[in-house]
């Protein structure tokens, strides 16, 4: 069920533990990197190869946030909401931001290009609002325009 | 070996040149570096603990406890378990605070210098960096340095021809504030749920797989090669208060110039605030703000003299936490921030202890109902009792208590807006037919 | 036997101050399970006694003070706290109080409080923890957050928005009981508690977590079938009758059925879990398959007619006085039926219910556990043993509960680490996490893989033979003059080696075997080894699991086996057969056993189940099945243990013991008419079963001059129940045999611990009531755990010779078991018949390759002159050459042990 890829990647973070169950993070966000989301198979798969079962790997996938157990877009775009970005017009970003893809948070386009979620601060509050997409943080939003954001979104086909 | 003639007066930024990448090792070494590490190798141990100790080095991730303290908390010689830890908690997730950022995407090879020193005063052989998921830039700086260190011999066997071996791995996390609590953090990296564990046993005696660990803050690790390179008076002097050495401060929210700065430790907020933020942007007042992150409690205009250092601000009613400001101006609601600030902490709870589980929602669902106008007055009865509730002591771990730290400071100084949107929903309820 | 005690181990009392009271107090326990135990209510949910403590919940909070200065306080968890001497506490004090009600306030804004709907209302702990806390009112105002349930099988329903997440199912589930399939999931207020996908829940424990579960998330899926209350429960406590563990259950009936098993506390033996065998493999009790009429087949060949009770005795009474009559006991039966067929046949026409083998065996456990220098293990001394050898018994099919104490022992290790570094044993997490993987030795050495391979530090798979050398090799370890284990591989004399430095190491080894085999030497060697622990310094403890749950009590009353019944029968010796709950077709081959039936004149059965033995039947006797009879029966340590009748069934069904005693009024003999009088009997015929009178009370015994009711005084409707029927209402039946009454009334405190028909406390309304009836949390019940020990161990000594050698012959048969499926009774349950595995036959994968065979093909096999077809499955992990067949699973017919088979693949 692992690609060779992915179980070469996963067997590298293996040697860095005492345990094996301890590369379960890694091994979820490394099957995810590959297939952009962690499905049900994904997790026996993940559970198989760490000796442990479904179950546990899911107690900690369920867990955290970043670990996605339903498809998502393309890109994924993590708008801060918190509280320096939401002071500087995070309401107002989500609004277009929602307006723009015709979508709601946890919602993926018709298109399957975009997945919307909300993300706690991204230490970068310095140049608040942002928003990540992908692995990219924009900054500086607070005057963002539709135009602009348009822009921005364009560089993710 | 080293250009340096005289010690920087700002040690862990003198390095970072903005929109720069950052030095490899070569230039890292030009300009200072790794001289920390070597002097730790020439003495022992206990010797480089005792030195965080005279230098008066304190944790940086929010609770200021002393590093040397930490340290000699783990079992050390012949009998001490053969395997110990050291992990960076590089998880950074505290809403304003954006500090270990910058010095890992800045001077990474400081960092791996700080945390090796650790290692090797704790006999420490195995060190991670645990860092967020979203600090995509650092884990690429860090990955890079980890590498050039291998392949020059600082990290790894005989690090410098010593017979100290350390190994250093990063560990990107998947999300949830709570791994910044460090035995959530612990879990975590043993590849579990992120729950707090129960303290006493401290990690320092039963951390990462039962083993002896020591978990310090990036910031705090940056401090340490250049406490034992400079000594620890020269570290003591830079600061202007108790503590020693400098802090790297930081202000966000309506300001001219928010940012993050290197000062020495005890400059005052308005120093901060004023002359490196710029103040409030035009027609702006300033009615309070959070000292050291979201989980600090609300200071005033009256507290802008009072010194960053942790015994000034816990003086004057909060935290100095991670030092990092977030700034309320008087045109922005404070129901709504502490509104967005218990929303946060209600999502971020890791659902192990009743109040915090239950507990956070509950007070979130208040604030916004009365920040949307349909507040009740037993409302403010509710928040008050929770500030009790989820006090110290009466929750698992220090999450919920950080959560009740607005909440309760807002209610005190800012007490007229809540009963004002108290008795506004109670005027609209009322008004209903 | 709360988490982890070590019972050596004894530390100076200290003092601490409860609400301005003083106490001497245990340092090693925690403030919560002392306030407890001293009477307090202090509310809890995350803490368990056998799961220690974690501090989840934040329920327990009370006020501790400084010092004798501090007048403020500060609010702490009472079950993380020590008891550290001069602690000072007030559980009364006000921010304690506010503390307490402000949790459950919280709890309660995602509850449903659909109480009147579920099936834990009234017996709860969160209602009674929510009246006990005070919180009456709700503030809460929004939207509760919702879950979906899941199907998890036969056994356990699941309604997760009562859930009050203190998870306390996954810590047992998955820490205590080695389960995985269970977990929560998700995080902050939507932590869901379940498995990852709709399904059976896979541990042989599971029904724990009903009464884990401090509310109604995990419910008993058999009695939510046809629900009754608590308090409209009819009660009396009980003994399982699905294994030789003799676990203490407490079963409830309303309306003549049979609703629910609960587990009764014993201190010693099950103390607050049972397996999913014991729980739920009552529904044979209620199933359509009773036989609740007489019935007599007045001419060879015509079909039996229902007879009234009288005329079934006169007629055995006519048939007794021909003579020529032949008694069959049975291991499932009590000791007082078992006892008055043999007073009734005469002791020289009384034949245990087992075949020759068995009863060899039974006799074996006996005379090993007599004979010393070996203590017996209770439950509670297994858990606490440092090095465990499990010896050819798959004690999780043949004995579970016992297992699931090994899973506890196997800790040892990790909590002398705790103790080393000052961590409490009860505070839970935190030992494990100190301990990691580390765990005491634990060797299972079985013919095919066990539910404990696990956790076991090695495993040995081998033939019967194989584990006999191997014990062998322990013993000349253990003792040089002991001969050494012909032809041992250097592995094999490598683990024997290792085990016997671990049993020399520990301070409380145990060696675990049993009759599950089928070999005698086996017993002999386990018995050699105790010996050899014993010269070697060590005084081992054993546990050796028989068969079935009054295998030792029939072994103690004695007889020749069927063996020897079967060959009288073949002389055409006897004319009439008499056997006694027992069917004999799970122990006779079929073609064998028909043929003798055949000669004799009557086939007389008294049975509660129609069994092929009851379907052959001339006379055919309802018994009442265990719930609907009293009795004693003896368990694998040789415990006596009484159990009592529930409820009056319908029809003719009575004690078979009563039948007997009937039938031998109607032939002038006296065997007494009520229970008593052959408990008198039972223990007067052999000096081994002389305590059993002790075992609970008599029928004589009162509470000032009451008895103890069944029912609660809640009990309702008693007076309408039957009212579509009969608008009288009928007078309750009376109890000739016990102390207990059919009845609300009587007296409700006070009862003898073998006799407690509820659990129940003012303000404890749920199971977690048990505190109120324990010494110490724990620990016995207060007036000692029921049953007495009939069997003493002597102080050993001498060695059997050493068993001799004979390699198995290919495709010898050897045991397996199952959990599900072996057991005769509990198959007859829709909820277990459910879990049954269709019958299969294992082999090594080479000799599979051999026969030409693949995994998961259709086999025929024969033996003993009968076919069955099977599955076939090939397990590297079982011992090559012989066959593993399941013992009694349904499908599956009956052999000697040993008996080689022939298979061939059966093409559609
Ligand atoms: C809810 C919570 C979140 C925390 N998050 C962080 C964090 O992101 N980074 C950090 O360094 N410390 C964090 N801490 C503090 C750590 O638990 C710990 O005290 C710190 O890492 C110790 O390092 P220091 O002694 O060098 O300060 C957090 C604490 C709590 C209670
Ligand atoms: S957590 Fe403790 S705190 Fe809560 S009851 Fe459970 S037992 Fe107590
Ligand atoms: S509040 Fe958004 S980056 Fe900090």
């Amino acid at each position: 069920m692992l690609s060779p890829d992915e179980i070469a990647e996963i067997d590298r973070e293996l040697a860095h533990y005492e345990q094996p169950a301890a590369a379960t993070i890694e091994a979820l966000k490394i099957v995810q990197r590959h297939r952009g989301w962690v499905s049900d198979e994904a997790v026996a798969a993940i559970a198989a190869k760490l000796g442990c079962s479904p179950a546990d790997v899911d107690a900690v996938a369920t867990f955290y946030n970043l670990i996605y157990r339903r498809p998502v877009g393309r890109h994924v775009i993590h708008v801060c909401d918190s509280v320096t970005c939401w002071m500087l017009g995070e309401p107002r970003l989500t609004e277009l931001l929602k307006a723009q893809l015709g979508i709601d948070y946890g919602q993926t386009t018709a298109d399957g290009r975009f997945t919307l979620l909300p993300i706690c601060c991204l230490g970068t509050c310095d140049r608040a609002p942002a928003m990540m997409i992908d692995e990219d943080t924009h900054r500086d939003l607070e005057s963002v325009d539709a135009a602009r954001l348009s822009a921005i979104l364009e560089r993710y086909p | 070996m080293s250009a340096r003639t005289s010690p920087p007066s700002k040690p862990l930024t003198d390095r970072i040149r903005p929109n720069h990448p950052p030095y490899g090792l070569a230039d890292y070494e030009r300009h200072g570096g790794y001289q920390g590490l070597r002097a730790a190798l020439k003495m022992s141990p206990q010797d480089v603990t005792a030195l965080m100790k005279s230098a008066g080095l304190r944790g940086r991730g929010g609770a200021g406890f002393p590093t040397g303290v930490k340290w000699s908390l783990v079992p050390m010689g012949e009998n001490a378990p053969k395997q110990k830890y050291i992990i960076a908690n590089g998880d950074e997730m505290e809403p304003g605070t954006f500090k270990d950022r910058l010095l890992l995407e800045g001077d990474p090879l400081q960092f791996i210098e700080g945390i090796t020193i650790g290692g090797y005063a704790i006999g420490a052989s195995i060190g991670y960096v645990f860092l967020r998921a979203e600090y995509v830039e650092a884990a690429r700086a860090l990955r890079k340095a980890i590498q050039e260190c291998y392949a020059r011999n600082r990290l790894g066997r005989n690090i410098l021809g010593s017979d100290f071996h350390f190994d250093l791995y990063l560990h990107t996390s998947a999300g949830r504030y709570i791994c910044g609590e460090e035995t959530a953090l612990i879990n975590s990296l043993e590849g579990k749920r992120a729950i707090p564990r129960a303290k006493p046993p401290f990690p320092a005696t039963s951390g990462l797989f039962g083993k002896p660990t020591v978990v310090n803050n990036i910031e705090t690790l940056c401090n340490v090669p250049h406490i034992v390179h400079y000594g620890a008076e020269w570290f003591r002097g830079l600061s202007k208060g108790k503590d020693g050495g400098t802090k790297i401060y930081g202000a966000s929210g309506k300001l001219r110039r928010p940012g993050a700065w290197e000062l020495p430790m005890g400059t005052t907020v308005r120093e901060i605030l004023e002359d490196h933020a710029g103040g409030l942007r035009a027609g702006l007042k300033l009615r309070g703000f959070l000292p050291g992150g979201a989980s600090t409690d609300f200071l005033t205009a009256e507290h802008l003299d009072v010194p960053m250092d942790f015994d000034s601000i816990a003086k004057a009613g909060s935290r100095m936490g991670t030092g990092m400001m977030i700034v309320l101006d008087d045109q922005t609601d404070v129901i709504g921030m502490v509104r967005n600030l218990e929303r946060f902490f209600a999502r971020e709870s890791c659902g192990w202890c009743t109040p915090c589980r239950d507990g956070l929602p509950w007070v979130e669902k208040i604030l916004a109902s009365l920040e949307a106008g349909q507040g009740r007055p037993e409302d403010l009865t509710i928040l008050r009792q929770m500030t009790r509730l989820l006090g110290p002591g009466r929750t698992f771990c220090a999450h919920a208590p950080g959560a009740m730290e607005p909440l309760q400071s807002a209610l005190g100084h800012f007490r007229l807006d809540f009963e004002r949107a108290a008795a506004r929903s109670a005027a609209v309820a009322g008004g209903r037919p | 036997m709360s988490a982890g005690d070590a019972r050596s181990a004894t530390a100076p009392l200290v003092t601490i101050e409860i609400d301005g009271r003083r106490y001497r107090v245990d340092p090693r326990r925690n403030l919560l399970e002392v306030a407890l135990e001293l009477g307090f209510d202090l509310p809890y949910f995350c803490w368990h006694p056998a799961l220690g403590s974690v501090g989840a919940c934040r329920q327990c909070a009370v006020t501790q003070f400084k010092d004798e200065n501090d007048t403020q306080g500060r609010v702490v968890m009472a079950c993380m706290t020590p008891c550290a001497d001069k602690t000072r506490i007030a559980i009364a004090h006000p921010d304690a109080l506010e503390m307490r009600a402000s949790v459950i306030e919280m709890l309660m804004t995602n509850h449903p409080h659909d109480c009147p709907v579920c099936e834990e209302g009234g017996a709860c702990h969160l209602q009674d923890m929510t009246v006990m806390t005070g919180h009456a009112y709700r503030r809460y105002r929004f939207h509760k957050r919702t879950h979906v349930n899941q199907d998890l099988g036969p056994f356990v329903s699941h309604e997760m928005n009562r859930c009050i997440a203190c998870y306390r199912c996954v810590r047992f589930y998955r820490e205590y009981a080695g389960g995985d399939d269970l977990n929560v999931f998700g995080a902050h207020h939507y932590v869901y508690f379940g498995r990852a996908s709709d399904g059976v829940l896979e541990s042989p424990f599971s029904g724990n977590l009903v009464e884990v579960c401090p509310t109604g998330v995990f419910t008993d899926k058999t009695y939510g079938e046809s629900y009754t209350r608590k308090w409209d429960l009819q009660q009396a406590p009980s003994i399982c009758h699905h294994c030789a563990v003799g676990c203490n259950i407490m079963p409830g009936e309303r309306y003549g059925r049979l609703k629910r098993i609960e587990n009764r506390y014993h201190g010693a033996l099950n103390g607050y879990f049972l397996c999913d065998r014991g729980r739920y493999g009552y529904q044979h009790v209620n199933a359509q398959g009773r036989v609740r009429h007489a019935a007599l087949r007045r001419d060879r060949g015509a079909a039996r007619q229902p007879v009234d009770a009288d005329t079934a005795i006169a007629t055995l009474a006519g048939w007794l006085a021909e003579g020529r009559v032949l008694g069959i006991g049975s291991p499932r039966a009590s000791l007082e039926a078992n006892y008055a067929l043999r007073a009734l046949v005469g002791a020289d026409r009384f034949h245990r219910g087992i075949d020759a083998e068995t009863a060899r065996l039974d006799d074996l456990v006996l005379e090993t556990l007599a004979r010393g220098p070996a203590q017996i293990a209770t439950i509670a001394d297994i858990e606490q043993a440092d090095a465990v050898l499990v010896l050819g018994e798959d004690v999780l099919a043949t004995g579970a509960r016992i297992a699931l104490a090994i899973r506890q022992a196997v800790r040892q290790s990790a909590y002398a680490m705790a103790d080393a570094a000052h961590v409490p044993r009860w505070q839970d997490h935190s030992a494990r996490l100190l301990a990691q993987e580390v765990k005491s030795p634990l060797f299972v050495c079985t013919p095919a893989a066990t539910g404990l391979d696990g956790i076991a530090t090695r495993t040995y798979r081998g033939a019967p033979q194989d584990l006999v050398r191997l014990a062998q090799e322990i013993v000349h370890l253990l003792d040089y003059t002991q001969p050494r284990a012909p032809g041992l591989d250097g592995d094999t004399i490598h683990l024997a080696h290792t085990i016997a430095e671990a049993l020399k190491g520990a301070q409380r080894p145990l060696i675990v075997s049993g009759t599950g085999c089928g070999s005698a030497a086996l017993l002999q060697v386990v018995a050699n080894l105790c010996t050899a622990l014993g010269r070697s310094g060590r005084k081992p403890w054993l546990a050796l699991l028989p068969s079935e749950c009054n295998s030792l009590g029939t072994a103690l009353l004695g007889g020749p086996g069927l063996d020897a019944a079967l060959a009288r029968i073949e002389v055409g010796e006897i004319d009439t057969l008499i056997v006694l709950e027992n069917d004999l077709f799970r122990r006779v081959p079929a073609p064998r056993l028909q043929a003798l039936l055949m000669r004799l004149s009557h086939l007389v059965v008294i049975d509660a189940l129609a069994t092929p033995t009851a379907e052959a039947a001339d006379l055919l006797l309802p018994a009442g099945a265990f719930a609907e009879t009293d009795g004693t029966l003896v368990n694998y340590e040789g415990r006596a243990q009484r159990y009592f009748q529930v409820y009056v069934p319908e029809g003719d069904i009575r004690e078979s013991w009563r039948w007997l005693q009937q039938v031998a009024r109607a032939r002038g003999q006296d065997l007494g008419d009520a229970l008593d009088a052959l408990i008198a009997g039972c223990a007067g015929s052999d000096p081994r079963l002389a305590r059993i009178v002790d075992a609970a009370p008599s029928a004589r015994f009162r509470i000032h001059g009451s008895r103890i009711p069944r029912q609660p005084h809640r009990y309702s409707g008693r007076t309408a129940m039957h009212a579509q029927r009969d608008i009288h209402e009928p007078r309750p039946p009376q109890d000739p045999d016990t102390p207990l009454a059919f009845s609300m009334e009587g007296a409700r405190t006070g009862a003898p611990p073998a006799e407690i028909p509820i659990f129940w406390y003012p303000r404890w309304n749920s199971v977690q009531s048990v505190h109120k009836f324990q010494q110490e949390i724990g620990g016995p019940l207060r007036g000692g755990d029921p049953g007495v020990r009939l069997i003493e161990p002597g102080p050993g000594g001498h060695y059997h010779d050493r068993p001799g050698y004979r390699a198995p012959a290919e495709l010898e048969t050897v045991w397996l078991y199952e959990l599900f499926g072996s057991e005769e009774l509990s198959v007859r349950g829709d909820a277990i018949a459910s879990r049954v595995a269709a019958p299969y036959l294992v082999l090594h994968p080479a000799t599979a390759a051999r026969l030409g065979l693949t995994a998961g093909a259709t086999v025929q096999v024969e033996a003993a002159g009968q076919r069955w077809q099977a599955v076939l499955r090939v397990s590297p992990t079982f011992a090559a050459n012989v066959a593993g067949v399941p013992r009694g699973l349904p499908g599956v017919p009956t052999f000697a042990t040993g008996t080689v088979l022939s298979v061939r693949e059966v093409r559609p």
